[in-house]
This record gives C-alpha cells, structure tokens and sequence, in this order.
C-alpha cells in the first residue's frame, strides 16, 4: 500500500514495523514528530511497546540500553543537540554490545542556534562505534529501519545502528512511500532473540571493570564485528530486496561505468547530483555519481572499485571536520591511498546549516573541478559570501 | 552595537551571532494576531501580569502595568491570570 | 500544508509522484506559510525548494502586500487568489493567468473556521485541481477525506462545491 508520508513518520512508521518493543524518547525539532507518531501509536494500541517519556537524551539512550539488555527491541530518535548529549551512552550501547536502533535528523550544531540541516551532528559521532546509514528517501528510511534491526541483532555484529535523515529536505518533506506488508517484515525480521541479556534469575554485567588484561580484545572484537557487520548489511540489503522489491547495499552508483569525473555524495545532496547527471549527460559529459549509503563501517572495497579509471573525483561534503575539511573527503581520499592510478579527489563544502544544494550549487562544484588540474586545497567553500 | 548588521558576507559579520539576532531590532510585536488591552479603571495594579508575561512585556510604570507592544506576542496568558478581568483583547489589523 | 498534503495524496492515487514540503523555518500562527509541492510520471529526486513555480495559489490576498507571490512563476502560470474581488483587480499580474475565487464565503459556509480565520485550503484545493487538471475529482474528494484533521465531510463538500463551481 502506498502512502504519502513525511520522513519522520517513515522512521516512526519503520519502528513500528519492525515491532520496536521499548521506546524512549525526548522531542527535539526536527524530530518532534517521530515522537509524537509514535507516542499515539502506543496509545492507540496499534504498537504493542512501552513508550517511555525521559528527561533527556542521555536518559532516552540509557532507557533503551536498559530495555536491550534486558532483551527488548529498542528504539529511539534525536538529532542535533540532542544526539551530542546522549553521545556517552552511545559509547555504552557499542561497549555493551546492545543492538539499539537509533533515527537521527540531522541538525546543524549550534550555537548561533539553527535547525536546518548538516550532517555535524551524526559525524561527530564517527568513532563511537555505531553503523551509520544515510538515507536518501523517505522510502529509504522506513526500509533501513527494518533492515537495521536485523543487521544489528545479528549475532556476529551485536552494534548499535543509526539511521541519518537530513532536517527538513527528508524529515518535513512528504512522499511517496510504499508501506511494506507487515506479515513479511515479520518474515523478514524475527522477533529479537538476544544471546547476552540479563535476567533476576541469571544475573549478568555489561559494564563490569576490565583490566588492560581483556580491554584490548574486547576492543578488537568490535571491530571485527564492524567488518562482519560490512557483508550483513550487503545481505541484508539484497534480502530485502528479493522480499520487498527495493534493493540496498553499501554505496549506490549512478552513470558510473563509463564516467570520467565522478561525484561522491550522501544523502540528499546525492538526489540532487542525479538531476545534474543527468542534465550533464545529455550536454555529453560523461559524469557519474557514487552515493556512500553506509558511513561505518565505511566501504572501502566498494568505493576504490567505484573511482576506478574515473579522471577526476569531486568529494561534496555538507558537514566540516575544523582545521583539516570536509569528513567524507577525508575518509575518500585515505581509502583511494594506496591505490595505483588513484585519480585526483577534490573536497567541497555546500550547504552548512540548511544553505540549500541546488543543481546549480552542483553544477559549479563540477565546472570548478574541471577547471582545475590537481587538488592543492584541502576544502574548497561553494556559495561562500565573501 | 544595537544596530543591525546588514550582511551582505562574510567580512561583515563578527566573528559569532551575537549581534545578528539582537532584540533591540527583531520587533516580535509583529508575530501578534491579539492585541491586549488594559482597563485602567478596573486595573488594581495588583502585577499578576507582570508576575506571568513570559515574555517580560509588561512594565510597572507609576504602580501600573503598562504592555510594551513592541516585543507583545499576544499569547494572552496576562488576560488568563488577571483577577480583576481588567485585561481584554482586540484583533490586530 | 494540509491543502498540499492532500493534492499530494490525490496525485499519488492517481499514480503521479509527488514530493510536498513547508518553507523550512519556524512555523508561527499570523506569520507567512509557504508550502511547495514537485509533480511528475517519475520519481523525484531533486531535492532543493522551488524558485520557479508553475503554478501559484494565494490562500490570503492580504499577503500580496508583504510577500512577492509570484516571485519566479513562469510566465503563463497560473495565480490562483482566494478573494471575493474581480481577477482584473488584480492587474499588476499582466503577465500570468489569474483566477480569483471566493474561498473564505464557501468554507463560512460548510462552518469550517470562524469569520476572522476561515480555513479555505479545502476548497482553495478544489478549485486549484479543476482549473489546472491535475488531479480528478475522485482522488481529490477521497484525499480531502483523509487529510482533513476535523469536519471531514464539510471539507469534502467544500472541495466538491469549489471544484464544480470552476
């Protein structure tokens, strides 16, 4: 059945799909109605899960590390702020091994105060150990809920995930989703069976002391994991694909197999760029675009094959890591490192604190690189009012 | 610096917010669909009002309580509160 | 934003898509509302606001003063003004096609909102998909139906009465 939907209710909606059992949560815009759909749907008794009103972030994500421990399908959603005061439990839910999936709009960070979107937010949260994916449609959203769900509880990955949606452009934005069939999303996702929990009668610890005896290796099993968890995400993505008709993996590619100058993009700024393809395309330019779905684990494998043979690289980052630049950037160029023939990648920032990406923004971004030879600069500022 | 920066870049802006919303010039008055109006002769001077303007809009001027209308919003909390039924409202046009 | 939501959802009835959004900022009773909305056969992937409509709908004449409500509107489109006054009033628009309709006396009359706030997006909607032929009045009435928050069959009647009054 098809629906018009906002990206918030399709996180709500994806939540109560995948029959989230525990759901704690504190309103934040532009999330607020991830909350307030979800709140009547436990109301309504349409959800069977306790929704759990909290004080803060930090409390949202000790109450779903809580109801995962215990062996309860949580989850929840925040952005901005929010996500940046919860950021110590996210560091629980990883070291836990708590399988909690988290929706997060992306916010720019204040101060100055703002509400519109950038993806520091999310990035700040890189090294926390969570599986980061961002969406590109409302459709995308819903479907990564579910399919987060059963990466996450897999026994072999054991992490917390979060689902990334741009403030506004995805989260106020409504359209046309195709609600999955809930008899095969149960199919399709179990109800979760955790191996680790605790219980009054077999008490356990999740956070007991370790020495620098068993730190060490707890640490490379996370890791481990985080590479484990790379297949899964594939499987469960081409699964999902054979069930529901809408195929996912680790990157997407537009136009890319004979493109001489590729673009790399997340999420929506990279529906963008396909109308700009397109339009280069038919002038003849042969342009093509990657979308880098899955942040962490960060596909390394999947992006070299990708920029493989193009001539040049443009990397457009709406978000900036201060005194080195653009974060995706980063992560391209270290991966197309040690590759022979690597080409050259050149960091753009557009679009900080919800300054639109138009295709003309895009369209710039590409003349300006092709007029250029070697990438010197580490950031390049597009729409910049000097 | 009470005068609004007029942005046209970069150069022109300091180097954080603190003068790009200053409320000495974003006039809030202007979101106000409800005008409050105070009926001096029932008015005891009592500064409920005052007490529960979450805006801190109404002033005590000679013992009364006087709305500054340039920042009002018109949420009508001090009509709500007022023992004395001494504040009412009219529609702004 | 109703009134979008619902030609949105008409439009998907239809088998259009359709991606619908809000001027992003911090909505507030009284101030301007500006709501946008993408139509095609295929699906849309372009996501940035719109600067150069097709097609303009005035729910309150009083904003023309404040706001430039054809801002960017193709030459040829569509302005469609909710006023009980004549279209030639409104001449300074020359250069597009400009319907006006009385909205608010309709919506007074199904009871939806008050004299001082009549809530028009129903039949403003109505008239809006017959004027243009976009959406039919089936998906349209059906949609109505399911976005109107209260007063449904008002709405739905409102819309119905709007669309063939066109």
């Amino acid at each position: 059945m098809k629906k018009v939907i906002m990206g918030n209710h399709a996180l709500s909606y994806g939540a109560m799909m995948a029959r989230a059992q525990v759901i704690p949560a504190y309103p934040i815009t532009p999330q607020t109605e991830v909350v307030g759909l979800l709140s009547e749907l436990c109301a309504d008794g349409l959800l069977d899960a306790k929704f759990i009103k909290v004080e803060s972030e930090h409390s949202a994500m000790a109450a779903a590390i809580g109801a995962s421990a215990v062996g309860a399908r949580a989850f929840t959603a925040t952005s901005a702020q929010g996500l940046a005061l919860m950021h110590e439990m996210l560091h629980w839910a990883v070291g836990a091994r708590l399988p909690v999936v988290l929706g997060n709009i992306n916010r720019a960070m204040g101060p100055p105060w703002t509400i519109w979107t950038d993806q520091n937010d999310s990035l700040s949260q890189r090294d926390t150990g969570l599986i980061q994916f961002y969406c590109e449609s409302n459709q995308e959203v819903l479907d990564t809920v579910i399919q987060a769900f059963k990466i996450s509880e897999n026994e072999k990955v054991l992490l917390p995930s979060m689902i990334v949606l741009d403030a506004f452009v995805l989260s106020h934005t409504s359209e046309v989703v195709d609600m999955p069939d809930q008899k095969l999303v149960d199919e399709y996702l179990p109800s979760y069976k955790a191996r680790y929990r605790v219980h009054p009668s077999d008490p356990h610890s999740f956070g007991a002391l370790t020495t620098p005896d068993a730190y060490y290796e707890l640490r490379y099993k996370i890791e481990r994991s985080m590479m484990e968890a790379k297949e899964l995400i594939k499987k469960a993505g081409e699964e999902f694909g054979e069930v529901f008709g809408r195929k996912y993996g680790l990157i997407e590619t537009y136009q890319t197999e004979d493109a001489d100058f590729i673009i790399v993009a997340s999420a929506t700024v990279a529906g963008t760029a396909r109308t700009v393809i397109d339009e280069l395309r038919a002038q003849g330019q042969k342009v093509g675009l990657v979308r880098v779905r899955v942040f962490r684990p960060f596909p390394f494998q999947e992006i070299r094959q990708a920029l493989k043979g193009a001539g040049k690289v443009v990397v457009i980052d709406r978000n900036i890591s201060f005194g080195h630049s653009g974060i995706f950037f980063q992560e391209v160029k270290a991966g197309m490192y040690d590759q022979p023939d690597r080409p050259p990648i050149f960091g753009y920032i557009a679009g900080l604190g919800g300054r639109d990406v138009t295709p003309d923004t895009i369209k710039e971004i590409v003349a300006d690189a092709k007029g250029k030879q070697k990438s010197e600069e580490n950031i390049i500022w597009i729409g910049l009012k000097p | 610096m009470s005068e609004k920066i007029e942005i046209r870049g970069e150069r022109d802006m300091p180097v954080n917010a603190m003068s790009l919303g200053l409320m000495t010039w974003n006039k809030t008055g202007s979101w106000r669909n409800l005008r409050p109006v105070i009926d001096y002769e029932r008015c005891t001077g009592c500064m409920i009002c005052w007490k529960f303007c979450p805006d801190a809009c109404i002033n005590i001027e000679n013992e009364r309580p006087v709305i500054d209308l340039d920042y009002c919003k018109g949420c009508g909390i001090c009509v709500e509160e007022c023992p004395k039924v001494a504040i009412s409202v009219v529609k702004e046009e | 934003m109703v009134a979008s939501k619902a030609l949105a959802n008409a439009l998907m009835m239809e088998g259009k898509w359709v991606q619908t959004f809000p001027e992003y900022g911090v909505e507030r009773r009284g101030a301007p509302v500006v709501s946008f909305t993408r139509i095609d056969d295929k699906r849309i992937y372009l996501r940035c606001k719109i600067y150069e409509p097709d097609h303009v709908v005035v729910m309150d004449p009083k904003l023309m003063g404040a706001v430039d409500v054809t801002g960017g509107l193709k030459s040829g489109g569509w302005v469609i003004i909710n006023s009980e006054k004549d279209a030639k009033t409104f001449r300074m628009l020359d250069k597009f096609r400009v319907r006006t309709f009385d909205a608010s006396s309709l919506a007074l009359k199904y009871g939806l909102g008050s004299k001082a706030a009549p809530i028009v997006n129903m039949p403003m909607l109505g008239a809006f998909a017959k004027i243009t032929g976009f959406v039919g009045l089936d998906a349209l009435l059906k949609a109505v139906r399911e976005e109107s928050p209260i007063k449904k069959d008002e709405n739905v009647q409102a819309a119905k009465e709007a669309y063939e009054s066109m």
